[in-house]
C-alpha cells in the first residue's frame, strides 16, 4: 500500500516533505528574485563609497543591528519619528541588509543628517555625555583603530562581482579614500549617509499635519 | 510583476489549495481496511514489533471542519486583498494607501487644531500658551538630544536660555537657525601658528573674556588674533552673527574656555552643525519649536544687549 511505502522509506518521505513545504517559498520568494521594483535601486541610491562601506563593516562587526533596526514601517507613529517609510529599492546595495528585528535603540534607517558628526563622535565615545539616560554601550576603541584600505578594496571587488556597479576608478581610489581614516570616521560617514539618498522621500511630509 | 510570474503565483497557489482539499477528501473517503487487530478493529495493516498496529479511524470532524474553515478564509482573503500575483483585491487595499489615509486624517486634525495658530507671527507664538506647549513637546522629542532637556546645552551645543546667540537672537535669525540649520566654519590654525603662538592667542582670547591673564603673553597673542581671528570674531572680539562667529567677550565658550579647550579649538578649528529642521519637522512644527526657543529667552531679553 502507498501509505506503507512512504512511511517506511525515509528518503522518499523526506523528499515528499520538502516538496510539500516548498510551495509557499516558490510563491513568496522566487518571484521576488526577478521582480524589477526590488532588484532595481530606488532613484538616487548608489553603491556605498569606500569609506561608507568600511563604516558598514564596522556597524556589522560591532553588532549595532542587535539594538538598532533599519526599516521604517508605513505607520504615522514611525514616520513622524524616523522619516519616510523605507522602500525596497533602498536596500539593493545592502549585502546583507541591516533591517534588524529589535529596537533597544532607535531605528537608524534615516539617521543621516539628523545629528552632526561631532554629536556622533561624542555619542559613540560615551553616549552618556550627550544623553544622560542613554543605555547604549560606549565604543571608544573605534577612534583608535584604522581602516585597512586593502581590505576595503577587496570587498568592493567582491561586491562588484555580485553586481554592484562600481567603476574601475572607484576601486582604484578606494585605498586613498580610506587612508588615515579611523573606524570611528568610517562609521560616522556610514551613519550620515543612511536613508538620505533616495530622492522620493522628499515628496511626502515627514510629520502629519504640515502645510 | 510580469505576466509569467503573475500566473506562476496564481496557478501554484490555487492548485495547491485545490490539491490539499482533494487530498483530505480523498484520504477521508478511501478508508479501505487493510487489516484487523486482535479486538477486530480496522487497522492500516502495518505491524511493528510483532503486535503493534495502527487504528484506521477517520479524522475528527471538528479538526476537519477547522481545516475547511481555513481554506474558505484564505480564498476570501485572496479575493478581498492583494495576494494573487498582480490581482489587487476587490477592496483595493495597499499598505501605502492605508498610510496615506492615516496621514490625511492626521493632517486634517492638525490643521483644524493648529493650522491657523501656526501661521501667526513668531513673536505672538512665543507668548501663546498653546503654541509653547506644543513647542516644548517638540523640543523634548527632537532638540533635547543635543541642547539638553532644559535647553541649557552641553559641551559643543549652545545653551538656548542665556540670551547669548552665536547666529543672532532676532526672531528671523532664530527661525533661520531652526528651519534651515547652520554650519559653522572655523578653520584650524595649527598649520599657521606654532605651538607657542597658539598658546599666546588662547591667552589673549581669555583676556577678551575678561579673565586675569599674563598681559605680556596676551599682548603677544593679540598680534596673531588681529591677523587671523579678527576677520570673523571682530577686532574687539564681539563676534559676527552673520558668520556664526561667537562673541568672545562674554566668557561663554560652548567648546570650553580652559587653556586646553581653547588651544584645541584654535589648532583644529570648529565646524559645529545645527541640522536643518525643514525636512525633519516641517514648517508648522518648526514654527512652534522656534517660538518655544524664543520664549526661553524672554527673561534674558534685558541682558541681550549689554
Amino acid at each position: 500500500m502507498l501509505h506503507e511505502k512512504i512511511e517506511k522509506n525515509t528518503a522518499l518521505l523526506a523528499v515528499l516533505i520538502v516538496v510539500a513545504i516548498s510551495f509557499g517559498g516558490l510563491v513568496q520568494i522566487v518571484p521576488l528574485m526577478f521582480k524589477g521594483a526590488i532588484v532595481e535601486p530606488a532613484d538616487g541610491v548608489e553603491p556605498y563609497s569606500a569609506i561608507r562601506l568600511a563604516g558598514r563593516d564596522v556597524y556589522i562587526a560591532e553588532g549595532c543591528y542587535n539594538c538598532h533596526s533599519q526599516q521604517i514601517r508605513p505607520f504615522r507613529s514611525e514616520t513622524e519619528r524616523y522619516g519616510h517609510y523605507s522602500v525596497a529599492g533602498e536596500f539593493v546595495y545592502d549585502h546583507p541588509f541591516q533591517w534588524g528585528s529589535k529596537r533597544t535603540g532607535p531605528d537608524l534607517a534615516r539617521v543621516g543628517g539628523v545629528y552632526s558628526d561631532d554629536w556622533h563622535r561624542l555619542n559613540l565615545t560615551n553616549p552618556r555625555t550627550v544623553l544622560p539616560s542613554s543605555n547604549m554601550p560606549a565604543y571608544p576603541w573605534l577612534a583608535e583603530r584604522m581602516v585597512d584600505g586593502a581590505t576595503v578594496e577587496r570587498r568592493m571587488r567582491a561586491l562588484r562581482r555580485l553586481g554592484h556597479p562600481y567603476t574601475d576608478e572607484q576601486l582604484e581610489s578606494a585605498r586613498d579614500e580610506v587612508r588615515g581614516v579611523t573606524e570611528m570616521d568610517a562609521l560616522i560617514a556610514y551613519l550620515q549617509g543612511l536613508g538620505t539618498e533616495w530622492t522620493g522621500q522628499r515628496a511626502a511630509p515627514r510629520a502629519g499635519g504640515d502645510l | 510583476m510580469s505576466a509569467f510570474w503573475h500566473w506562476f503565483v496564481v496557478i501554484i497557489t490555487l492548485v495547491f489549495i485545490a490539491v490539499m482539499v482533494w487530498l483530505f477528501i480523498a484520504t477521508g473517503k478511501a478508508r479501505v481496511p487493510s487489516g484487523t487487530n486482535k479486538e477486530g478493529e480496522e487497522t492500516t495493516g502495518h505491524v511493528w514489533d510483532e503486535d503493534l498496529t495502527e487504528l484506521n479511524n477517520p479524522m475528527p470532524r471538528w479538526w476537519l471542519w477547522l481545516f475547511y474553515g481555513t481554506v474558505i478564509w484564505s480564498l476570501g482573503y485572496l479575493v478581498l486583498y492583494p495576494g494573487l500575483g498582480n490581482f489587487a483585491g476587490t477592496l483595493g487595499w495597499t499598505s501605502s494607501g492605508q498610510y496615506a489615509e492615516e496621514m490625511e486624517r492626521a493632517t486634517a486634525q492638525f490643521q483644524e487644531r493648529f493650522g491657523e495658530l501656526s501661521q501667526r507671527p513668531l513673536e505672538e507664538l512665543a507668548m501663546h500658551p498653546d503654541a509653547l506647549r506644543i513647542g516644548r513637546n517638540i523640543f523634548a522629542h527632537n532638540c533635547s538630544t543635543c541642547h539638553g532637556s532644559d535647553a541649557r546645552g552641553a559641551p559643543g551645543y549652545p545653551n538656548l536660555t542665556d540670551g547669548h546667540w552665536i547666529w543672532g537672537g532676532e526672531v528671523d535669525q532664530v527661525w533661520h537657525s531652526v528651519y534651515h540649520g547652520r554650519q559653522a566654519v572655523m578653520p584650524g590654525f595649527g598649520g599657521a601658528l606654532s605651538d607657542q603662538e597658539v598658546t599666546r592667542t588662547a591667552v589673549y582670547v581669555q583676556q577678551l573674556a575678561g579673565r586675569q591673564v599674563d598681559s605680556t603673553l596676551a599682548a603677544a597673542g593679540q598680534r596673531h588674533y588681529d591677523m587671523l581671528c579678527a576677520a570673523c570674531h571682530g577686532a574687539d572680539g564681539t563676534g559676527n552673527p552673520m558668520l556664526g562667529a561667537p562673541d568672545l567677550t562674554r566668557g561663554i565658550f560652548i567648546y570650553g574656555g580652559s587653556m586646553d579647550d581653547l588651544r584645541y579649538t584654535i589648532v583644529n578649528g570648529r565646524q559645529g552643525v545645527m541640522p536643518a529642521q525643514r525636512d525633519l519637522l516641517g514648517e508648522a512644527r518648526s514654527r512652534f519649536v522656534t517660538a518655544y526657543v524664543l520664549s526661553l529667552n524672554e527673561n534674558s531679553n534685558g541682558s541681550r544687549d549689554d
